[in-house]
This record gives structure tokens, C-alpha cells and sequence, in this order.
């Protein structure tokens, strides 16, 4: 766009003469991430802009816009609430419960022990079991999950990454027994192991072979659920560790890359699977900054993967994704402030373009959500859908000189991150390196520096702080919960063949060490009853385990 | 001026992470400022159990412990770490916690002798000057 050099130079004149002269007030005009904002976005900051390139229009490359022609005025965005306590029996009342109020889709949240491949009755579970999510330990346990909820009608997304596998062959194999074969079944499995080593720390194998289980679910997925999500590439975690905005964007397009470097590697055709990869970011409180990154993300994804990759099908080119409030940025003094600090963030959320939302509780600093937490959240988004008004028009901030300026150097400090990482190797020897890992750690203690000295203000926290507060009631997971579901756990032992438990596991173990891919005896393992926690020690044989060198 | 061994020795601190969570920003943060606050500071890393933490505790001849949970297991695991000390004869570390605990939990955390529970929020400042004013 070119610009009349007299109202370059008036945009000069203002900031020299007029602002130089004016007042401010001593405090740090920074985004949260650290980075410099101007008292005033001009055209003169425009100067490079090409909007048709850079631009283009919604559903269209390079969809910094949106994702789809009509956005919201064509479909909401799904309101996907996190759910998961338990035994299965509990969760799918909850779930139940959540599809009689209207929600669309569900969202399983598991338990630590599950998470990280250890069955209930294992020594590491004690204590954690049922309590941050459901416990899943074998297929009778999936199949009580979703028992009454027709699943060729909802979608379902499971937050799990080392075992996904393992996970989605007993979710095929329940939909089995209930007559719904996989090419029916719609959802998302998070599956993002990267971000595992980077940021949210759940493994179960070194990195190369959970690289390739990733890649098997990819390629199996392809051929035999089109409708399924096999990966949801997040950044939701590498921010919650005390990522700066950029490094989240940087770190999980990174991550998204090398996913689509490695599938290539296995012979499989872009145009093939990168439909179904699907992206999951961080909604966090800088409002600008969150939607500018939102907006770059989209871009840098269809520029690079219709680029670098040769993707030739728009649907490779679109990168959707699923967006979380922040739950580093709640707070356990005055939590009913939580409350706002959500709406800001799901607002930002809804601003740049999310496919679905989740909105946190505001008692989450302090427990699992209470019901009535949960109801406020996800009346914060219908609020923002169906009040505000900002549903009316698709990208509202769009042309806006700082979103536009704020958007451009997302994508530019995202593409010095990724030199870095080329320089280290790529992504695989940077985690090795410690490389992303330390520059989280050395943005989240810089951070709270700010917090800690009074330069930035936390409200309630560093500064409005009330004396004497109250509590608010918190939810209590019953202990009695873990002692069930150890129950159920030996009943479906008592129960099986063991024969054929011996024989599948015998057979993935096997399968392990050939290039084979392992879809399959997941499946066949699932059948047998085999538990979650056996599969995983049966390729911990093989694949070793993985150990962290801590930095901090 | 006194010169005894206590004012001349580092405070020797085990930060640790019992259980399976993987939240470590809190410990990392924790482990930084006491350690730039001039004690020594052994952070155990992820998933360690109470025996694991407790053997560290012992080895590394520590004054204090701070244990890191967000995954709501800090019932079952911080009474486990403070039983091994007390049978280990390690009783006389300060036991600290920190995390996503409940205002109920809290009271129960010190009548088990925990010497201070930090939620969210807590600054970094007052964590290390209540080490410091514990352990001495």
C-alpha cells in the first residue's frame, strides 16, 4: 500500500510535537510477552502492507482473516467444555449431563496414571487416580465412558498424548461393539507428543519412537477414520509452562512442521493427512497480542505448507484450531476475578477466528471446577455469542494498524524461531538441546520478576489485595473413587482370556521392533482386554523409557 | 560476630515434584529464586516418588524440602514424604508446599507439620524469606 509521504509526515509531526509534549504515566507499556507497544499505530506503520497478499479474504489463502467464507455467521463456534472425574461411571454422567444442556461435543479429560501408562492399581498411580480426569485402564472402562451417548452423533476429543493409541484403539473398538465403524466416528486425539517433552512433561517412551506411534496414528488414521483429528498440535501447554506468545506460536508451528516432515518421510502425501492436523492454542490475557497471534498462525500455516511442503488442496492449507482460556493466568486470592480475566481471554479467542472454545472456571487455581464454576464458564461464552454483538462481522479488528502491525511480527519473530531451531537441527535434537525448554523457563522467571517487583500488576495478587478473604466452596473427589476403580480394573483381569491378553501383547512387542504399524495390535489388544498399563510396559521393553535432564 | 556453622553454611533446599503432574513452572520458578537468593538448591526434576524424594532429602543432607503438586494428589503424597523423613529420622527438614491446595487441605497439610503451604500467586520473595527464617 503506498502512502502520501504528507501523511507520513504528519504521523511523524503528531508523535514528536504533539505526544512528545503530553503526559504518561510511569508503568511498563509492554504486552505481557514483553514486547514494546507504541503510544499510536498509524498508517505510517502500514508502509510494507499489502493487504491482498497478506490478507486475502475469509476461507481464503492466506486465510489470516479466517478459516471459512462466513466464520460465525455461517456456525458458532462449538462450546467445548474439558470434562473428565473419576471412574468412567462418573464421567459419563457428566457427560450426559453436559449433552442435555445443549453442548455439542465432548472433550474427555484423563487422569495422571492414565496420562502417563500406568494402569489404576500400579504403585505411581496411588493418590492421583479418578482425580484430574477420568481413569481409563482397559475397554470395558471406555465402553462405560461413552455407554448411551451415540457416538456416530457427537464428536468427542481426548486429551491424551503418549498412550493416544493405545486410547483412540479402545475408543474404535468400543464404537465397534456398538455397530459404528471408524470411518463414522468424528473427533479429536490430542496426540501431540512434542509439546510433551517440551512443556507439559507426560511421556512414556524416549522421543524417536513416540514420534513414530504419532505417525502410525496418522497414517492409519488417513486411510481408516476421515473424519477423525488423529493430532492436535498445542501450544495451550508450552504457554501454561510460561511461554512468551511468540514462542507458543513459534514452538507449536514448529512442532506442527515436523509432524509433516516426518509423515512425508514415511512416504505418505501431504494432500493425504494434513487435512486432518489440527492446532489447539493458549487464550491468554494480552487481548492484541493473543488475536494478533491467532491471525499469524493461520498464515505462516498456509504460506508453509503450500510453499515449503507443496500442499496443493486448500483444506492443507487451512489450519483450524481449538482455543483454552488461561489457566496461568487465574488467580487463588478474589477468584470470582477469574471470572473476567476468562471473558477477556475467550473474547480474544472468538477475535481471532477459534473453531471451538473452552472456557475456564474461575475456582481452577484452586481445584477441579465446581459445577456452578462450569456453568458460569460456558455461559461467559454464550454471552459473548449471543450478546455482544461481535458475531455480527467476520475478523472486526482486521486493517486495525496495530493488529495488522502486532500480526506481522508474530510472524516474523516466529520465523527467527524456527532459524533457530534449524540451526540446532530441527526440532527433535532442539528438546534434546534443552533449547525450547530453557527459553520457557527464562520467559516464565523474567515474568514473574515483573510480577515480584510491582511492575506489572496482578490484581488481587501484587496489588488490590483484599485482607480476610473468603472461601469458596471447592470440589472434593471422593478417595473411595480410586479404590472402585482398582475393583474394576481386577474384575476385567478376573474376567479374560488370559491367554489371549499373553498372545496380543506378545505380538505388539513383536510388531515393536519391526517397522510394522501398530494400529492394528492396539486393536487386537483392546479386543483382548489388555490393559492400557500392559501396552505400555510391553513397549517400554522394547522403546526404553525417557528420562529429562531439568533445566530451570 | 557469630561465626557457627549454620550462618556460614548455604541453605541446602530439594525442590521436588512428587506424583505424575508435569506443571513445573512453579518449581523451575522456585528453584531459580532461591537458588539466585544464594541457597543451594536440588531440584529432583518430574515423578518422583516419596521414597525417591525422601532418599534425596537424606543424601543431599538438606535443610529444607519444597514439595511442587497441581495434581490435586497432595493428600496421599505429602503425608507419605513426611512419614519417610520422620522414620528416616530426617524430622527436623522443613517441609514446605506448594501448589493448588485447597483452603480445608491446607489446615491438614500443617497439622501434619508442614511448615507452609504457597498457592498460586504467592511471590517468590516471601517464599525464600520464609525458608530462610525456618531453616535458621
Amino acid at each position: 500500500m503506498a502512502i502520501e509521504p504528507e501523511a507520513r509526515r504528519r504521523a511523524h509531526e503528531w508523535m514528536r510535537e504533539v505526544y512528545g509534549s503530553a503526559p504518561e504515566r510511569e508503568a511498563l507499556f509492554e504486552t505481557i510477552s514483553g514486547e514494546p507497544v507504541k503510544p499510536l499505530y498509524t498508517l505510517d506503520d502500514r508502509a510494507d502492507a499489502d493487504p491482498e497478499r497478506d490478507l486475502g479474504y475469509p476461507g481464503s489463502y492466506p486465510f489470516t482473516r479466517g478459516v471459512y467464507p462466513s466464520m460465525y455467521r455461517g456456525r458458532l463456534w462449538t462450546m467445548r467444555q474439558f470434562a473428565g472425574f473419576g471412574t468412567a461411571e462418573e464421567t459419563n454422567e457428566r457427560f450426559r449431563y453436559l449433552l442435555g444442556h445443549g453442548q455439542t461435543g465432548l472433550s474427555t479429560a484423563f487422569d495422571m496414571p492414565t496420562l502417563m501408562g500406568f494402569d489404576s492399581d500400579h504403585g505411581r498411580s496411588l493418590g492421583e487416580v479418578g482425580v484430574e480426569g477420568v481413569a481409563i485402564d482397559t475397554l470395558d472402562d471406555m465402553e462405560t465412558l461413552f455407554a448411551g451417548i451415540p457416538l456416530d452423533e457427537v464428536t468427542v476429543s481426548m486429551t491424551i498424548n503418549a498412550p493416544a493409541a493405545i486410547l483412540l484403539a479402545f475408543y474404535v473398538v468400543a464404537a465397534e461393539n456398538k455397530g459404528i465403524g471408524p470411518e463414522r466416528l468424528g473427533g479429536t486425539i490430542q496426540t501431540d507428543i512434542l509439546k510433551e517433552y517440551i512443556a507439559q512433561k507426560e511421556w512414556c517412551f524416549p522421543i524417536e519412537p513416540a514420534l513414530r506411534l504419532v505417525e502410525d496414528m496418522i497414517e492409519w488414521c488417513s486411510v481408516e477414520m476421515p473424519r477423525w483429528h488423529p493430532i492436535s498440535i498445542s501450544g495451550y501447554h508450552i504457554r501454561e509452562a510460561g511461554s512468551t506468545a511468540q514462542q507458543e506460536l513459534a514452538f507449536t508451528l514448529k512442532d506442527g512442521f515436523t509432524y509433516v516432515e516426518s509423515a512425508i518421510e514415511r512416504g505418505l502425501d501431504v494432500d493425504d493427512f494434513a487435512p486432518r492436523l489440527s492446532f489447539f492454542f493458549n487464550a491468554h490475557i494480552d487481548f492484541f497480542e493473543e488475536i494478533a497471534k491467532y491471525r499469524a498462525a493461520r498464515r505462516i500455516w498456509a504460506r508453509e505448507m503450500r510453499e515449503t511442503y507443496g500442499a496443493k488442496r486448500e483444506e492443507s492449507w487451512r489450519m483450524r484450531f481449538h482455543t483454552q482460556t488461561a489457566g496461568v493466568s487465574l488467580t487463588a486470592q478474589q477468584p470470582l476475578v477469574n471470572i473476567v480475566r476468562t471473558t477477556i481471554e475467550a473474547l480474544a479467542g472468538v477475535l481471532g477466528g477459534t473453531q471451538s472454545l473452552h472456557t475456564n472456571s474461575y475456582d481452577e487455581a484452586l481445584a477441579l471446577p465446581t459445577e456452578e464454576a462450569v456453568r458460569i464458564a460456558l455461559r461467559t461464552q454464550q454471552v459473548i455469542a449471543h450478546e455482544s454483538g461481535v458475531t455480527n462481522t467476520i475478523d472486526p479488528l482486521g486493517g486495525a494498524y496495530f493488529i495488522e502491525t502486532l500480526t506481522d511480527e508474530m510472524e516474523r519473530s516466529a520465523h527467527e524461531y524456527f532459524a533457530r531451531i534449524d540451526e540446532l537441527g530441527g526440532m527433535v535434537e532442539a528438546i534434546k538441546q534443552n533449547f525450547p525448554q530453557r527459553e520457557i523457563a527464562d520467559a516464565s522467571f523474567s515474568y514473574q520478576q515483573e510480577v515480584d517487583s510491582g511492575q506489572r500488576i496482578v490484581v488481587g495478587v501484587n496489588d488490590y489485595v483484599n485482607e480476610g478473604e473468603e472461601e469458596i466452596p471447592t470440589l472434593k473427589i471422593d478417595r473411595e473413587l480410586e479404590r472402585k476403580q482398582a475393583g474394576r480394573l481386577q474384575a476385567t483381569r478376573a474376567d479374560r482370556d488370559a491367554s489371549e491378553v499373553e498372545r496380543t501383547l506378545g505380538e505388539l512387542r513383536a510388531a515393536a521392533a519391526s517397522q510394522a504399524n501398530l494400529m492394528p495390535l492396539f486393536i487386537e489388544c483392546a479386543r483382548a482386554r489388555t490393559s492400557e498399563g500392559e501396552m505400555v510396559a510391553a513397549l517400554q521393553e522394547v522403546f526404553g523409557r525417557y528420562t529429562e535432564t531439568p533445566v530451570f | 560476630m557469630p561465626s557457627t556453622e549454620t550462618s556460614q553454611r548455604k541453605i541446602r533446599i530439594v525442590v521436588a515434584k512428587p506424583g505424575l503432574d508435569g506443571h513445573d513452572r512453579g518449581a523451575k520458578i522456585i528453584a531459580r529464586a532461591l537458588r539466585d537468593a544464594g541457597m543451594e538448591v536440588i531440584y529432583t526434576g518430574l515423578h518422583q516418588t516419596p521414597e525417591q524424594i525422601a532418599e534425596t532429602v537424606i543424601q543431599e543432607d538438606a535443610d529444607a524440602v519444597g514439595l511442587s503438586i497441581l495434581s490435586g494428589a497432595h493428600m496421599t503424597l505429602v503425608p507419605r514424604v513426611v512419614a519417610l523423613l520422620k522414620e528416616q529420622g530426617a524430622d527436623d527438614v522443613i517441609v514446605t508446599v506448594g501448589g493448588t491446595i485447597p483452603a480445608d487441605d491446607i489446615s491438614e497439610l500443617k497439622k501434619l507439620g508442614i511448615a507452609e503451604v504457597f498457592t498460586p500467586g504467592a511471590p517468590t520473595d516471601e517464599i525464600v524469606d520464609f525458608v530462610r527464617g525456618a531453616v535458621r
